[in-house]
């Protein structure tokens, strides 16, 4: 099959589906990919490095007809009417915010696979987009608010003057917020963090931010998601935002809410009232911003002199880091869907991530797929089942163990009566020799084992006594036989000395 | 000369030099189970060796003063001659034996006592009057027990010796009824030593040897049961065995000594095979009666367990230079691309740096109790960084990377997580707990167990493919 790497229509796009990394590694999956010239350029990847890399570059009427085509945007009306029927269009969709494309989709009877609908498993990690754009434009976003900022983030002690740290609120500690924690805290400012899923406060503050609580009742996600908080919910978060804001020299606000308007958090109000010089970055712009005076890919400066960064395309300003990270995850995805590695794409709805991420297909809308219980939610309401208790065997009856050992007494003692005396005193010697070696051992250090062993080895060829005495003997065969077993013995004695001795030769402490 | 051997003295000093040697013998097991004893240990053990061969020797020399033997010095001249071929060859093995190899050298000396053993044995039969009596009867029960004893021990070792260094296909040889065949021949054993002990003269002969085939048998049966994964509990089970054989020598010899020290050896092993059977959460009565880890054969339910991610080895070296502690728990797959030495100075490079490197040992780790330790100080590793199951495990939360370098059943945490599992409850190194895993491997190819590994699919693990010295190279360069 044929995998076409368009150009981006969007205006201002950076971005491209493959690099000359991921794209070779399509091919080594059986497909042949042709790429658009100049898809890549603004994000490093030149039509001489695809050249260079064994990918044809090629014009395009024959990427839009190849059998997949892959994309970074939605496709428009146009490029939907440029492909083929039958063939497969793979790229973010937002299909629960645009009925339209998955009409278009279905009118032009191909299939659509959405890379943001990737079901947020543990298994699908490794092709969830959303998660490797938000982490990459969670980074962006505390550099363009440091960037806008007149200040260090560092706080320092200098013969100048004292400089305080710059404090940094993150609200919504998903993939892009726990980069921003992270982001900020390296350059030295002090971060406080909040999302509305309390189960996060652990990775906020393994990232070095501090979490901010709520007096409230706190939902657990059933979905890795968050969701749109109650009333009564948002009213006693409301003044706890405005506090925070209004404490805070950088504000990143990361609130997404799937399929729905981004809900608004910060009001004008809070903003009237922020520091002068302070910067907001509004990493919800798209889906209608978290801030009241948010303008998407705009910069907003109030009359307070605050700053609001409304930018949509945080992660394509790292074009050619967010194309690799892209490009890997559709790589992951071709793995998942081309089982054969022969070049052929199979489709699997028994698969919740393939069921999940198409759209359409012969016609049919697919949309929205069976909901899917997220691994990476802890599920307090139900009992903790993931280590099942040891099953127990049921206790011996201890009559056993008593009838046993009396059984055991009545035999010895008859033995002990018709045997010699001479056989019950080495007897008594077997038995205190065997509780002796039990208590000599039962402490030995691991690591030693082997050592341990060695020695043991070496001292049972001690059966090397019974061969001497016996070579006296005026009998050829017993003589012969005798030898033999004095030879493998000390093969045994000197072996396993001396192998002994080498291996403790060996421990040595610093 | 001679009336120093005939001295009525004599005895008393053999007997005492026995006595000393069996106590030089407990002193060396007891100074081999600490680090800081060990050496002591050994040197006991030598001495003890030493002064119970020598009085052995006078003793033999006595005894060729009674009754009409061939002169003294033929007698001595022939056991120098053979002690001295046997310490060349051992001393020559010892000394070129890469460390690697170590289990299959245990396994083949076990092999020796158990041969040693059988033909004491048979010529403690040949030699002995056929006494009537209690004491006749008791003796022969001795000489039948010790032979059998030993020749399993013998084929038994010469099975696990193949096995380890795959002159043998290490998986288990499962014929159908296997366990019904080890009880038939072990009544069979006990049928022909009811025919052995009555028999007059050289008759017995027929019984002892015909058991002693089937021994040979059984012994080579239920090693060949066992799968190649379980060998380390084998060798330590060998080992008991084999002091078991010794034993049952010094019963039919009359010789204290050698009971003691088999005896010993023989509980030393048992518990070592006890505690390893702790470690993999087996029965230790169904290691003894072999056939164990057939299991192995069952691959567990088949699951998704999705993706694994690969990382490439310079990605690797940046992390552990980044981290501030590191755990390696290395396996077999260690030993089999011989990568201590790389590992080792990898160890050194980032303690340099300030990373602390520790090691976490399962004890069932590699294919005999300790053979990791033993790779690891051979490469010079301190073994104070190196540290067991039990110290390591809750220490896993609050380390930045785990390097598994071909381990893969001591780390599969389907045994806590999958009640279904073949190796379901077997303690484990919870490496996943750490921020990072790095995954040392070959391929995707299941563990000894047969199992898949579910920790190759978690979110924080990643696969770093290829040979595990070459891999290990790779970082120690990229560390610089």
């Amino acid at each position: 099959m044929r995998i076409g790497i368009p150009r981006e229509s969007r205006q201002g796009e950076t971005l491209v589906a493959a690099t000359t990394v991921t794209a070779a590694q399509l091919e080594s999956l059986g497909y042949e990919v042709v790429v658009e010239a100049g898809a890549g350029v603004a994000a490093d990847q030149t039509d001489e490095a695809f050249a260079a890399a064994g990918i044809r570059v090629t014009d395009a009427e024959e990427v839009w007809t190849s059998d997949v085509v892959i994309k970074v945007n939605a496709p428009t009306a146009d490029e939907i009417w440029k492909l083929r029927q039958g063939a497969t269009i793979v790229s973010l969709m937002a299909p629960g915010r645009s009925p339209k494309l998955i009409e278009q989709l279905q009118a032009q009877r191909v299939t659509g696979l959405a890379m943001d609908a990737v079901p947020r498993i543990s298994r699908a990690q490794a092709m969830d987009v959303l998660s490797s754009m938000a982490n990459v434009a969670g980074y962006r976003a505390v550099i363009e608010a440091a960037h806008e900022f007149g200040r260090q983030f560092t706080g320092q002690v200098t013969a100048a003057g004292k400089v305080p740290p710059a404090r940094v609120f993150v609200v919504g500690a998903g993939v892009a917020g726990l980069a921003a924690i992270g982001a900020a805290g390296a350059m030295g400012a002090v971060v406080r963090a909040f999302d509305v899923r309390p189960e996060v406060a652990e990775q906020v503050e393994s990232l070095g931010g501090q979490f901010v609580t709520v007096d409230m009742e706190q939902e657990v996600s059933s979905d890795g998601y968050a969701k749109e908080m109650t009333a009564e919910q948002e009213a006693a978060t409301a003044a706890m935002y405005d506090e925070e804001a209004r404490n805070a020299d950088i504000v990143i606000t990361t609130a997404l809410i799937p399929g729905r308007p981004a809900p608004q958090l910060i009001t004008a109000d809070t903003v009237a009232h922020m520091k002068t010089g302070s910067v907001v970055v509004d990493m919800a712009a798209a889906n209608g911003g978290n801030v009241a005076l948010t303008q998407a890919d705009e910069k907003v400066v109030t009359d307070n002199l605050v700053t609001i960064l409304g930018y949509t395309d945080l992660a394509g300003r790292l074009a050619a880091q967010t194309s690799q990270l892209y490009g890997t995850n559709i790589v992951n995805l071709f793995k998942l869907l081309t089982p054969g590695k022969d070049g052929e794409l199979v489709l699997d709805h028994e698969d919740v991530v393939q069921r999940g991420i198409t759209v359409t297909q012969d016609g049919e809308s697919l949309w929205p797929p069976p909901p899917v219980q997220v691994s990476a939610a802890p599920a307090a309401p139900a009992a903790p089942v993931a280590r099942p208790a040891p099953v127990e065997k049921p206790p011996a009856d201890p009559r056993r163990k008593v009838y046993a050992a009396a059984l055991g007494a009545v035999l010895f003692a008859l033995a002990a009566a018709y045997a010699p005396p001479s056989f019950l005193g080495h007897f008594t010697v077997f038995a205190l020799a065997i509780f002796v070696g039990y208590y000599v051992i039962s402490n030995v250090a691991h690591a030693l084992h082997t050592p341990l062993m060695a020695e043991t080895n070496a001292i049972s060829g001690i059966i090397l006594v019974g061969g001497i005495l016996q070579v006296g003997s005026d009998n050829p065969v017993i003589t012969t036989l005798a030898l033999v077993a004095v030879l493998v013995a000390s093969i045994n004695i000197f072996g396993g000395f001396l192998v002994t001795a080498r291996m403790l030769q060996m421990f040595r402490k610093d | 000369m001679n009336d120093l051997l005939t001295s009525d003295r004599l005895p008393g000093l053999i007997q005492a030099a026995y006595i000393l040697a069996a106590i030089l013998f407990i002193l060396a097991l007891g100074g081999l189970s600490k680090h800081e004893t060990a050496r002591r240990g050994n040197t006991f053990g030598m001495a003890g060796m030493g002064l119970a061969l020598g009085a052995t020797l006078v003793l033999a020399a006595r005894n060729s003063q009674y009754g009409d033997q061939r002169p003294l010095a033929v007698t001595l001249v022939m056991v120098v001659v053979a002690m001295a071929i046997g310490a060349v060859i051992g001393a020559w093995r010892a000394r070129t034996v890469e460390m690697t190899g170590m289990p299959e050298l245990v396994a083949i000396l076990h092999s020796f006592v158990g041969l040693a053993a059988v033909l004491v044995g048979f010529n403690s039969y040949l030699e002995a009057d056929h006494l009537s009596g209690s004491i006749g009867t008791i003796h022969d029960v001795e000489v039948f027990l010790g032979v059998f004893i030993g020749a399993v021990t013998f084929t038994g070792s010469i099975v696990a010796f193949l096995k380890l260094s795959a002159r043998m296909k290490s998986t288990p040889f499962a014929l159908p009824g296997r366990h019904l065949l080890n009880l038939g021949i072990l009544l069979a054993s006990a049928a022909l030593l009811a025919w052995f002990v009555p028999a007059e003269g050289d008759l017995g002969l027929v019984p002892l040897i015909l058991m002693t085939a089937l021994a040979l048998l059984l012994g080579f049966h239920l090693v060949a049961a066992i799968g190649g994964g379980d060998m380390p509990v084998v060798v330590s089970m060998l080992n008991s065995y084999s002091g078991w054989a010794a034993a049952a020598a010094g019963f039919m010899l009359d010789n204290d000594l050698l009971i003691i020290v088999g005896s010993l050896v023989g509980s030393s092993g048992a518990i070592l095979s006890y505690i390893m059977c702790t470690a993999m959460n087996r029965s230790f009565v169904s290691v003894i009666a072999g056939g164990f880890g057939s299991d192995g054969a069952v691959s567990g339910e088949e699951r998704d367990y999705g993706e694994h991610r690969e990382v490439q080895a310079d990605e690797v070296a940046e992390l552990l230079a980044d981290a501030k502690s590191v755990v390696i728990t290395p396996g077999y797959g260690m030993a089999v691309a011989q990568a201590q030495y790389p590992v080792a100075e990898m160890t050194k490079k980032l303690r340099d740096k300030g990373v602390d490197v520790r090691f976490g040992i399962h004890p069932v780790a590699g294919r005999l109790p300790g053979h990791m330790n033993v790779l690891l100080a051979e490469a010079k590793v301190p073994y104070d960084i190196v540290l067991e199951m039990d110290e390591i495990n809750e220490d896993f939360p609050d380390t930045d990377v785990v390097l598994v370098i071909g381990a893969n059943d001591t780390v599969n945490p389907a045994a806590l997580e999958e009640p279904g599992s073949p190796i379901a409850g077997m303690p484990v190194l919870e490496v996943w707990n750490a921020r990072d895993v790095i995954v040392f491997k070959r391929s995707m190819a299941t563990g000894y167990a047969g199992v898949q590994n579910p920790l190759f699919f978690k979110d924080n693990s990643r696969m770093l493919f290829g040979d595990a010295k070459d891999r290990v190279d790779d970082i120690v360069r990229a560390l610089g």
